[in-house]
């Protein structure tokens, strides 16, 4: 068929016309696309008070090789038992505190006299953490108290568990102190 | 790749007829408020912004918990905390205010734009961005005062019920949300039986005025509220007797369709008039007198 420029401009007011009879709307009217449907879930605790509420952390991409895992949204775990999936105001904008330029990221030290916070490595934070407890250890081990019997005891280091932590690791926890004779030991959990 | 998400639509703005073609019939859905167990905690609020992935708006300390005064087009739930003094001191209404969704919905009523808030077939009310030409008609017709304009993008916004959750299953933002379970979601007819069995415990324990709230004025809101002063409503700053302005009513129902008529007769007249008499000609000494169309 052939199409003149004349003919190819009334071809398009004619269709535009019939176009424009038709509830465009109609089609278009969709909602929002759900945001959350491709992004990875990754179970965690909320960090903040002693109900420990579980949270599913939604990530960015499939965990593939060459996507960058950012978090895009934090909601309840309804199959934690206690919250069942609610959380209070804190909790629901973890996302926030997640993503904060901010957010403390690696170890800290203020060392003695300083007024400033200055970067650690790991391995020497945790070096120093080790020095510390030995070296309190050492001075304020009782072995024997003053009738004479064996207590085996530091009262030098006091050991405070956080609400957060798991089962498994508040026993690992347990067994450290203990073998470290801490006798004061508390937990957040009753705060 | 995104979900598959095409809702029924049973009611369109400024339109006579939804796209539900009424081979489905999808439940309503309603959200479930208890004002008595609420502690005013703002979980739902904090959700609700960042589900929706609104924009943090910048807050005034004026004497009140309450985080702002009135709802906005970036804060689209707002726990109102009504102060009221009892005899055994002051007490806190605590009341959930966003869109109702109203099963007869005024702003949707006062809307000129087509497709621009649709109710669905589940009975979600929504605000369509991209038919939306911000003529602030739904204010107006809202007697619940939720739409708000939206100073940047010039577009109305209010709750949407989450529907984008809603229609892939899951629960609104809010309710998710929600600690002490005084917000609950499901079927309507589920939460109307929730709400009776609520007020019922209520009045056992000396609320007698205790109702639930689901206005007729509007055939029923998708939101209900258990009031345990329901003989004042008003306490809460909610209407007593919602309507859908009497205005809107007269202007859609009357005077729109009247316009139309009007138009519409006078294309019939124009059209008779030409059959009848012809094109108007201009009567010179040049012209050629001529009563008929050549034909």
């Amino acid at each position: 068929m052939e199409l003149t420029r004349r003919g190819f401009l009334k071809a398009t007011a004619v269709g535009s016309t019939i176009a424009l009879g038709f509830d465009v709307a109609r089609a278009k009217a969709e909602m929002r696309e759900f945001k959350i449907s491709r992004t990875t879930e990754t179970r965690s605790v909320c960090p903040y008070c002693a109900v420990g509420c579980g949270v599913i952390i939604h990530t960015l991409g499939d965990k593939s090789k060459n996507a960058k895992a950012s978090v895009v949204h934090v909601e309840g775990d309804p199959d934690q038992p206690v919250s069942r999936g609610t959380l209070c105001p804190k909790g629901i904008t973890l996302k926030d505190d997640i993503t904060h330029k901010n957010r403390l990221t690696k170890p800290k030290v203020r060392r003695p006299g300083s007024d400033h916070w200055e970067d650690i490595s790991w391995d020497d934070a945790i070096a120093k953490i080790a020095r510390h407890v030995k070296d309190t250890r050492d001075k304020c081990f009782v072995a024997k108290n003053a009738k004479g019997e064996v207590v085996n005891r530091n009262p030098g280091i006091a050991m405070i568990g956080g609400c957060t932590d798991t089962n498994e690791f508040n026993y690992l926890q347990w067994k450290v102190i203990t073998a470290l004779g801490v006798p004061y030991r508390d937990t957040q959990a009753r705060v | 790749m995104s979900v598959q998400q095409n809702l029924e639509i049973r009611r369109s703005s400024a339109s006579v007829w939804g796209s539900q073609s009424g081979m489905r019939s999808v439940p309503t859905v309603s959200k479930y408020i208890d004002t008595t167990t609420c502690i005013g905690c703002k979980a739902c609020e904090a959700a609700c912004i960042e589900w929706n992935d609104l924009r943090h708006i910048a807050t005034e300390q004026t004497g009140t918990y309450q985080t702002l005064p009135t709802l906005h087009a970036e804060y689209w739930n707002l726990i109102r905390f009504n102060e009221r003094d009892f005899d055994g001191g002051l007490v806190w209404l605590m009341r959930k205010d966003q869109c109702m969704h109203c099963e007869e919905p005024g702003c949707l009523a006062a809307c000129p734009a087509p497709g621009a808030i649709v109710q669905y077939a589940n009975g979600i009310v929504d605000v369509n961005p991209d038919q939306c030409i911000g003529c602030k008609y739904c204010e107006t017709g809202c007697p619940f005062d939720v739409p708000r304009f939206h100073q940047t993008t010039g577009k109305m916004a209010k709750c949407t019920l989450c529907v984008d959750r809603v229609s892939v299953g899951l629960e609104p933002a809010c309710i998710k949300a929600c600690p002490t379970g005084c917000l609950q979601f499901g079927t309507k007819d589920d939460m109307v039986a929730l709400g009776a069995r609520r007020v019922e415990q209520l009045k056992s324990n000396g609320f007698t005025n205790a109702l639930l709230y689901n206005p007729e004025g509007v055939h029923g809101t998708g939101v209900v509220t258990v009031l345990a002063h329901g003989d004042h409503p008003e306490w809460y700053q909610l209407p007593r007797d919602p309507h859908v302005p009497i205005l809107v009513r007269f202007w859609k129902s009357f005077l729109r369709p009247l316009g139309a008529i009007a138009i519409f007769g006078a294309v019939i007249g124009a059209l008779t008039h030409y059959t009848k008499f012809g094109p108007k000609e201009v009567r010179g000494v040049d012209a050629p007198d001529r009563n008929l169309p050549d034909a």
